[in-house]
């Protein structure tokens, strides 16, 4: 009856902790799809009349363009004002621009860029390419290279047969891999080094220039960013940079011919600090500067510059160079640059044309896109399909009527101005839409639900301070009803339901439900306790005393919480967590014997008032503690690197065998690797045998004596297997082939098995029932006909029968008769101990070879830590032993983070292990499923390991160890019945 | 004279402070470029040595607990020889566990030993001081009920405070402030020193305050 009602609890709880998750992502993981179509040259979304050769879409007016990246480039640093009284370090040091754009207005234009959050510099190159919104997860990249799949410039580029060359910052290589026809790329990891990039730049740039093969050259300079990042923003270093950069554009622009546009642009701003990444206004404002020796633009500056998405970039380009628009682009054209120089109505006429181009391509994209995700909101793809036809019809109409005869001049005027307007309402429109999905945090969201998972462990809490079965019935049942009529009334309120919505709603009300009834109970509870009187006289010293028992634990709990919310701990997190257990378990310690537990009372009788001894525990709690710390420290050895993290050599465990060049080191790796899955093998079943729990024939001990020692065989052999290099086994490959896939299978299967009798029949106890047998008293006699010796045998039977009835009644009744039972001490822990040994072997199997080492370690460290919790508490005289003190809990949790990162994992994607979908998979699956549990399985091996459901049959573990010299079946003596 | 004892205790401590304070400040005048920072190594010895110097010294001036009645010149060569020995071997036990901890290996040995050896200066060398070379003694006085006088409680509250203090001096070292105290083992030895100082000042203030409460019992 019991269990119905935790089980519930349990699922309930689960949901609560994922409704808050849930929520949370829904408002920072900002989502998006990927889309796989590429646009092409021929057929033109417009058709036009006639393009000259080597233009797609519309003419081209450049052959070829320099854009000069300045990383961090924020629009304060370009701006250059003369009346400036005092200038800052960052302030009027572009002045080749401000003279570019005074003396050349028709040339050169300053325009203030605005980057798309999130604004740090990854994200930032793909939209500067691929002209759309990135977010930190896109759906459909590949998730262990950063390679940009979607369609951007540089492909149209390459697609079209220009050339594209590359200088600077190495993020590109990783993001274009074989996409530049010459490329010089330079480290761009080290944030304090503020000149390799530039310099190495600058030494090839002019060159290049001058040298002539290519059409698109892009040069990225990372000193600013550097520079503000180590110096700030507001620094000499960044003025000598800022003016680095300034005689480097300015000689630059002498180095460019008439047919070249020059761009120079930052990717994003930069905080007062130097830092960037947020949303804030001065991340967001970059600056842009656009330059050519052809006259661009028709009109003379504005008094303000204008303000230009940073998306906007792409489509303009894209024809200003002659090829196709990216498809998944969002931008919308910068109109100025089309004016080519014709009279008004020309200019306007080629300005429409592009923005019409634009349209289409955007039209285009929204389509695919609403067809392959849901995440825009339909009725607004509707109203920008009516906005799209109206501006198209209208363009055509135009159109129709200047073919005819044009129209009276100012009419005309008016009308194209018209038709501009509504074109850019619409892309206007579009861009605005698909901001509001992807590139917007919901802080709300965020808040909301942290909140929820707080409550969610506020709730757990006090869930685990009940006891009572009634309690869980009835707190169940308020909540869920709550949650039920939260429902009903969300889903009654609102047509469509959001069902992240629905779902937090569901959590938050059954929360309130919980805690409404357990306030309602709570004053009852207080009475009753001043009720008795020493908690009323209980002074308010011995209540904070009582509070710092759990207070040392918690603090160190908390700890770790607070470390996630700085970078620099997340980063370092592998080591943090090592260190808090190691303080834990000392802690620990040290505070039991500072209570006095580990040494026995001075005035106890066998010792003379005043001298001191230890405890017997104490000597092994000692030692286990430093067999503890020893594990801790060597499981640091099987590291994985994080990608932030300079000079970091990952655990060359980590490799597979086979990567091993010399044959002596990995036979004796393997042999490592093998002693130490026998090991484990050898330790559980010898701990199996010494609590008496192989001595039944009940199926799921047979399996443990010989499936145990098979599974090894059969991951041995698989590693023997996969270890060998490709060529040694040449007559034999088909054999080895099989063996590859038949192994690992051959492991999931005995270790199904095993899970399966473990569900079926978990008792692993050995009743061995003593009583005489129910037959009758005397055995007839079968030998030779005799009266002498039938005589002698039914004498000493009846004598030995009656001896045997007269023990029993003297030690105290008949009616109770010796029934003995092996194993009854470890009831609960041999069952959990086989489950774990069976995971082990199939989470060691996933992993690669050399990491058995540390699965060892985590067995054993799981081990010592609920021996430690089990002599604590046996330290402390805890009456009752499923009590789970909070030391033990904290110690698990961290010792999971611990494992976490010891099996070779670290939170970011490229760290995880892809290869153990292909563990007994020899060809591409046919679904995601099985791929994605074995990846999941190899990745949180650890958390699977050290569920919580080890602590409270710990102390069945309490036969204490010291005991090995007694008979190795634990016989408990029980009454039959 | 509870009294009296606490104020021989405080200007123990102030002596004790006074000359951690000089062993950063004196030694600028007689070595070119020394500052704690940057030629740390030569502060630590300079340190350890000067409390142990100021440690021995006094304890030959107050004599908190009087030792044994046997007082022979072998026996004091044997006792002094011992603590010689568990001094050395408290260094390399606080090696081993500032390791296990999580510092590295073979990189830096010797600013570990070092760290290591400031660490029993204001540990060890004070129970060897005060207890002498007798471990059973000093599990004892570290435990709820094991202090016999103020000059053990003091003890208590010194050594903790170190310890707790080198503890929370690894809490800045993975920030990403740059800074020259961040490199190990500086935090840590700067966050225990500074630890043994507050001791060094919290104990006599805490044992004034609760005089009441402290009864001790007869050795």
């Amino acid at each position: 009856m019991r269990r119905c009602p935790v089980l519930l609890f349990l699922a309930w709880a689960g949901f609560l902790f994922l409704a808050g998750l849930w929520l949370f992502a829904s408002g920072f993981l900002l989502l998006r799809v990927e889309l796989p179509q590429r646009s092409a040259c021929s057929p033109s979304p417009a058709p036009a009349a006639a393009l000259a050769v080597g233009s797609c879409w519309l003419p081209r007016r450049f052959a070829r363009a320099v854009l000069v990246l300045v990383d961090a480039l924020a629009f304060e640093f370009a701006r250059f004002e003369v009346a400036r009284p005092r200038p800052r370090p960052y302030e009027n040091k572009l002045g080749a621009l401000h003279h570019l754009a005074a003396t050349q207005p028709h040339h050169a234009r300053l325009y203030r860029f605005r980057a798309d959050p999130p604004t740090t510099t990854m994200q930032r190159i793909k939209g500067l390419t691929t002209g759309s919104l990135p977010t930190f997860v896109d759906v459909g990249s590949n998730f262990a290279s950063y390679a940009i799949r979607e369609d951007n410039l540089l492909a149209q580029l390459m697609h079209n047969g220009r050339r594209v060359v590359f200088m600077g910052d190495d993020t590109w290589d990783g993001l274009f891999p074989k996409m530049f026809s010459r490329s010089y790329f330079f480290p761009s990891f080290n944030v304090k080094d503020l000149h390799t990039v530039d310099d190495g730049i600058l030494q090839h740039l002019y060159t290049t220039v001058d040298g002539g093969d290519w059409d698109l050259l892009i040069a990225h300079f990372l000193g600013v960013d550097h520079c503000g990042h180590k110096h700030g923003p507001d620094h000499p270093e960044m003025a000598k940079k800022l003016t680095q950069m300034n005689e480097m554009i300015s000689s630059l622009v002498d180095h460019l011919e008439n047919d070249t546009l020059l761009l120079v642009a930052g990717d994003h701003g930069m905080t007062d600090t130097g830092d960037h990444g947020g949303d804030s206004e001065k991340e967001v404002n970059a600056a842009l500067f656009v330059y050519s020796k052809m006259p661009l633009f028709r009109a003379g500056p504005p008094e303000e510059p204008e303000t230009v998405p940073q998306v906007n970039l792409v489509p303009t380009l894209a024809l200003l160079l002659g090829v196709p628009i990216p498809y998944s682009s969002i931008g919308e054209v910068m109109a100025d640059l089309f004016e080519g120089d014709g009279d008004a109505v020309t200019a306007a006429l080629s300005q429409l044309a592009a923005y019409h181009v634009n349209a289409k391509q955007v039209d285009r994209f929204l389509d695919s896109y609403a067809l392959a995700a849901q995440d825009l909101p339909g009725n607004r793809l509707q109203q920008l399909k009516e906005l799209f036809t109206a501006a198209t019809e209208e363009h055509a109409q135009l159109l129709a009527q200047v073919q005819e005869g044009l129209p009276a001049l100012p009419e005309l005027e008016a009308q194209l101005g018209r038709l501009r307007s509504h074109f850019q309402h619409y892309l206007r429109e579009a861009r605005a839409v698909c901001t509001a999905s992807w590139a917007r945090f919901h802080p709300f969201r965020m808040v909301a639900g942290c909140t929820l998972i707080a409550a969610s462990c506020l709730l757990c809490y006090i869930a685990s301070e009940l006891t009572n079965a009634l309690d869980f019935y009835r707190h169940c049942f308020y909540s869920l009803f709550g949650g039920l009529l939260a429902a009903a009334i969300f889903g009654w309120a609102h047509g469509d339901l959001d069902p992240i919505l629905v779902a937090s709603w569901v959590a938050a009300a059954s929360q309130l439900g919980f805690f409404w009834h357990w306030w309602s109970q709570r004053p009852r509870r207080v009475h009753l306790a001043s009720v008795r009187p020493p908690v009323a006289s209980m002074g308010l010293w011995q209540r904070l005393r009582a509070w710092l028992g759990p207070a040392l634990p918690l603090g160190i709990l908390a700890l770790r919480c607070g470390a996630m919310f700085s970078d620099s701990f997340v980063i370092a997190e592998s080591r943090v967590v090592p260190f808090l257990l190691a303080s834990l378990v000392m802690l620990w310690v040290g505070k039991l014997h500072w209570d006095g537990q580990l040494s026995t009372p001075p005035d106890a009788p066998k010792h003379p008032p005043g001298s001191f001894s230890c405890h017997k525990e104490s000597r092994p709690l000692l030692g286990l503690l430093a067999a503890l710390l020893v594990c801790l420290r060597l499981s640091s050895l099987f590291h994985q690197c994080r990608d932030e993290v300079l000079h970091c050599q990952p655990s060359p465990c980590l490799a597979p065998l086979s990567s091993l060049r010399s044959p002596q080191a990995k036979n004796l790796c393997y042999l490592l690797c093998v002693a130490s899955l026998v090991g484990l093998v050898y330790a559980v079943r010898r701990w199996l045998r010494h609590y008496g729990n192989l001595n039944s024939t009940s199926p799921l001990v047979l399996f443990v004596r010989w499936g145990f020692p098979l599974t090894a065989f059969c991951i041995a052999c698989y590693w023997a297997v996969t270890s060998g290099t490709e060529d040694t086994l040449g007559k034999l490959q088909e054999l080895v082939q099989a063996a590859l896939v038949a192994f690992p299978r051959a492991v999931y299967g005995l270790v199904a098995v095993g899970l399966l009798l473990v569900l079926w029949k978990p008792v692993t106890v050995f009743a061995q029932d003593n009583r005489a047998a129910a037959g009758p008293i005397v055995t007839p006699y079968q030998g030779a006909p005799s009266s002498q010796a039938d005589l002698l045998h039914v004498i000493s039977q009846i004598y030995r029968r009656m001896q045997e009835s007269l023990n029993s009644r003297l030690e105290g009744g008949s009616r109770w008769a010796a029934v003995a039972a092996y194993g009854l001490g470890s009831v609960y822990s041999a069952a959990l101990i086989i489950t774990l040994t069976l995971l082990g072997f199939f989470l060691l199997l996933l992993h690669s070879e050399r990491m058995s080492l540390s699965f060892l370690l985590l067995f054993l460290e799981a081990f010592i830590l609920l021996r430690l919790h089990v002599s604590a508490m046996s330290l402390a005289g805890e009456a009752e032993s499923f009590v789970v003190s909070w030391n033990a809990v904290i110690a698990w949790v961290l010792a999971t983070a611990q494992f976490f990162y010891s099996t070779g994992h670290q939170p970011i994607f490229p760290a995880i292990h892809w290869n153990a979908a292909f563990v007994g998979f020899h060809e591409d699956h046919a679904t995601h499923l099985v791929p994605a549990l074995l990846v999941a399985a190899n990745t949180f091996a650890s958390h699977i390991l050290f569920a919580g459901s080890w602590l409270p049959p710990a102390p069945a573990l309490a036969v204490p160890v010291r005991d090995t010299q007694l008979p190795v079946e634990e016989a408990e003596e029980g009454p039959s019945g | 004279m509870k009294d009296t004892e606490i104020k021989k205790l405080l200007f123990a401590h102030i002596f004790c402070v006074v000359s951690i304070i000089l062993s950063t400040l004196i030694p600028a005048f007689f070595l070119e470029n020394f500052s704690v920072l940057g030629t740390h190594l030569t502060w630590l010895c300079i340190c350890s040595a000067c409390v142990t110097t100021v440690n021995v010294f006094l304890y030959i001036i107050v004599k908190p607990n009087p030792s044994s009645k046997r007082s022979s010149f072998a026996h004091k060569i044997s006792r002094f020889l011992k603590c010689c020995i568990y001094f050395f071997m408290s260094c390399i036990v606080f090696h081993g566990i500032i390791v296990l901890y999580g510092a590295p290996l073979i990189e830096s040995v010797l600013e570990t030993f070092l760290f290591a050896v400031l660490l029993s200066t204001f540990t060890t060398l004070n129970c060897l001081c005060m207890l002498g070379p007798n471990i059973q003694a000093w599990i004892k006085v570290f435990s709820k009920n094991g202090a016999m006088s103020i000059w053990d409680n003091s003890l208590q509250i010194t050594t903790m405070c170190s310890i707790v203090g080198a503890w929370l001096g690894a809490f800045p070292i993975p920030l990403d402030w740059d800074r020259p105290w961040q490199v190990w083992p500086i935090s840590c030895s700067l966050g225990a020193t500074f630890g043994y100082v507050a001791g060094l000042i919290i104990a006599p203030l805490w044992i004034y305050w609760n005089r009441k409460q402290l009864t001790y019992k007869s050795r």
